[in-house]
């Protein structure tokens, strides 16, 4: 059964993402790390997923792909969280508060899993694709 | 003989450990082994040799390939952009030195440019809090030959500062805190259950966005007033259980981080904390401190506030005239306005860090990243031009979390050709007068009257 859940999203660094990025954002390490979004048991459940599961995340400037995680940093019932990186700032909303600081944690988004053969884009797809620069995997 | 260097400078996080050991090869070209790093710090060491790395500037061409060219050609090539260009933003600067900073601030006096850095996405909302309320801090030493009780809020060192805890927090043994961990206290207030979290003595899962709320409750009992039953998702017993330790701490210090910045109340949240610090050492010493990203992060605030008075969000598209005004001169904000017509992505990856939205109204105009390595942001560049890596292939000054400067040293050479960040501002701004003698030169022909020979 497909459920749709609303949830209050944060985006911090982790350490994968911090070795990976330093070792290449075109890297499958990079890839692993960050394209991953952590949800507590019962939102997993909620959702009527297992982990490993993909689902889409959509804010109200975005949405994007990512594989369900139960992270070892556990979060409370209704938060989610986005390593810090590409796939995060796909549906970080760019509004400021007047201070210069986009709202990188505590937006809503809602989260549903993915139709069949829909997939996690790469960095470098996700990136070019939005400013209309990706040539297909070369 | 593979060479052994020692007391050298991390160029990750702004904790700045300055202990590491790195043992080279004989003919010095590659990083054998580096001791006393953490796991990122290893990585930038390992990633300088043993990756492919762009040795020339690289333009992109028509049919969206990149084409090498020299430095010269994309001198010129940066120059006139900022030339032609009415407004724009040389932003970045997170994994750079100071003497890069200073350069790069000459030329965007000259080419009448916004001038950011990261601080604008990270804690520049501290900064702002700091403008209005202060900032009784101290230094890392001090805390950990001192403190007594730490509290962590909205911090998660052990996966972004990962040595934090080791060197100067928690665990160290200092002057006056021989026993290290065993006598110190650990707070950590997040919304998540950390890797941090995992070695505090108290924890308190904060509800998210709620952290002012907890913040005044705390205030609200140092100061002996009454609290409701629950605050921000905390029970009351726990938040006097807590202050009560703050308020018979030796010497304490709050060191808090994203989680603060980046969510709703920015700079309130941190000037509120800086209100408690004060609050606090009417008991006893308390002390606070911004968890700094990146390794010299702080240092655009020092070199460009003694330059111009201002640490982040600069406008000097008036020259000789700087102005500040975040959410006017702000990075995100001039991007989602559709202000800036060329945009500088030096010692960062905006590619990959700003929200998607602001890449797209950027990437409307030129774009040229200054950077080591290929991101995100050199892969939707117009021209990417390499540079070596501070700390690793270069020398400089950098401004650790608690503003201390350190000098870092380079431990090989960068690839041959690849010149650092400094010496390629240098010679923007040479070409930046170039260009304007030039067109000084034709204005003046042009303005002269025919017949009459032109003044010397």
């Amino acid at each position: 059964m497909a459920n749709k859940i609303t949830l209050n999203m944060i985006t911090q660094r982790s350490i994968e993402e911090g070795v990976a990025m330093e070792k290449g954002k075109t890297t499958p390490e990079y890839f692993e790390a960050c394209s991953i979004i952590e949800l507590h048991d019962e939102d997993i459940k909620a959702l009527g997923l297992v982990p490993n599961q993909l689902v889409r995340v959509t804010s109200e400037c975005g949405s994007v792909v990512v594989k369900v995680v139960k992270g070892r940093q556990t979060l409370y019932p209704g938060l989610a969280f986005i390593p810090q990186g590409v796939w995060a700032n796909q549906i970080v909303p760019p509004r400021t508060q007047a201070t210069g600081e986009p709202q990188y944690s505590g937006f809503p988004v809602t989260v549903e899993p993915v139709a069949s053969g829909e997939r996690r884009k790469s960095a470098l797809e996700l990136v070019q694709g939005a400013v209309g620069m990706w040539r297909g995997e070369q | 003989m593979p060479k052994r260097i020692e007391n050298v400078g991390c160029p990750y996080c702004g904790v700045c450990c300055d202990d590491l050991v790195v043992t080279v090869s004989d003919d010095g070209k590659k990083i054998l082994e580096v001791e006393n790093a953490c796991a990122i710090g290893n990585q930038i060491y390992h990633h300088a040799t043993e990756s492919e790395r762009v040795r020339l500037p690289r333009l992109r061409q028509p049919d969206g390939t990149y084409k090498e060219i020299s430095y010269d050609e994309a001198i010129d090539y940066a120059a006139r952009v900022l030339y032609n260009a009415k407004k724009p933003l040389i932003y970045g600067f997170g994994s750079t030195n100071c003497e890069g900073m200073a350069a790069a601030a000459k030329v965007g006096e000259k080419a009448g440019a916004i001038l950011d850095n990261c601080a604008s996405i990270c804690h520049g909302s501290s900064l702002l809090a700091i403008f209005d309320n202060g900032y009784p801090s101290c230094t890392l030493g001090e805390v950990k030959n001192r403190a007594d009780v730490i509290l962590y809020w909205g911090a998660n060192p052990a996966h972004a500062h990962p040595r934090h805890m080791s060197r100067y927090s928690i665990f160290p043994r200092g002057f006056f805190t021989g026993k290290g961990h065993k006598s110190r206290k650990i707070i950590v207030i997040d919304p998540r259950y950390t890797d941090t979290a995992r070695v505090a003595d108290i924890y308190l899962q904060v509800k998210q966005g709620y952290d002012y709320d907890l913040f005044n409750a705390f205030r609200t009992v140092a100061r002996g007033h009454e609290i409701p039953e629950e605050v921000a998702g905390i029970k009351r017993e726990k938040i006097l259980e807590v202050v009560e330790i703050m308020k018979n701490a030796r010497f304490g210090t709050i060191f808090y981080g994203m989680g603060l910045c980046h969510t709703d109340g920015r700079n309130h949240n941190i000037d509120i904390a800086i209100s408690l610090t004060r609050d606090l050492n009417d008991f006893t010493k308390w002390t606070i401190m911004a968890m700094r990203g990146h390794y010299n992060i702080t240092g655009p605030n020092q070199v460009w506030s003694w330059q111009y008075g201002f640490p982040y969000c600069l406008d000097l598209s008036k020259r000789d005239i700087a102005h500040m005004n975040p959410g006017e001169t702000s990075s995100i904000d001039l991007a989602m306005r559709g202000e800036i017509d060329a945009f500088f992505n030096v010692a960062t990856d905006a590619g990959a860090h700003f929200p998607i939205e602001a890449v797209k109204e950027l990437r409307k105009h030129p774009w040229i990243t200054i950077d080591p390595n290929i991101c995100m942001a050199s892969e939707i560049s117009d021209l990417h031009i390499p540079v070596g890596i501070v700390g690793v292939e270069v020398p400089g000054i950098v401004y650790r979390m608690d503003n201390v400067p350190v000098q870092y040293r380079k431990v090989i050479d960068p690839p041959e050709g690849v010149i650092s960040d400094e010496e390629l501002f240098e010679r923007i701004y040479q070409r930046l007068c170039e260009l304007e003698a030039e067109d000084a030169a034709k204005e003046r022909v042009k303005t002269t009257a025919e017949g009459i020979p032109a003044e010397d």
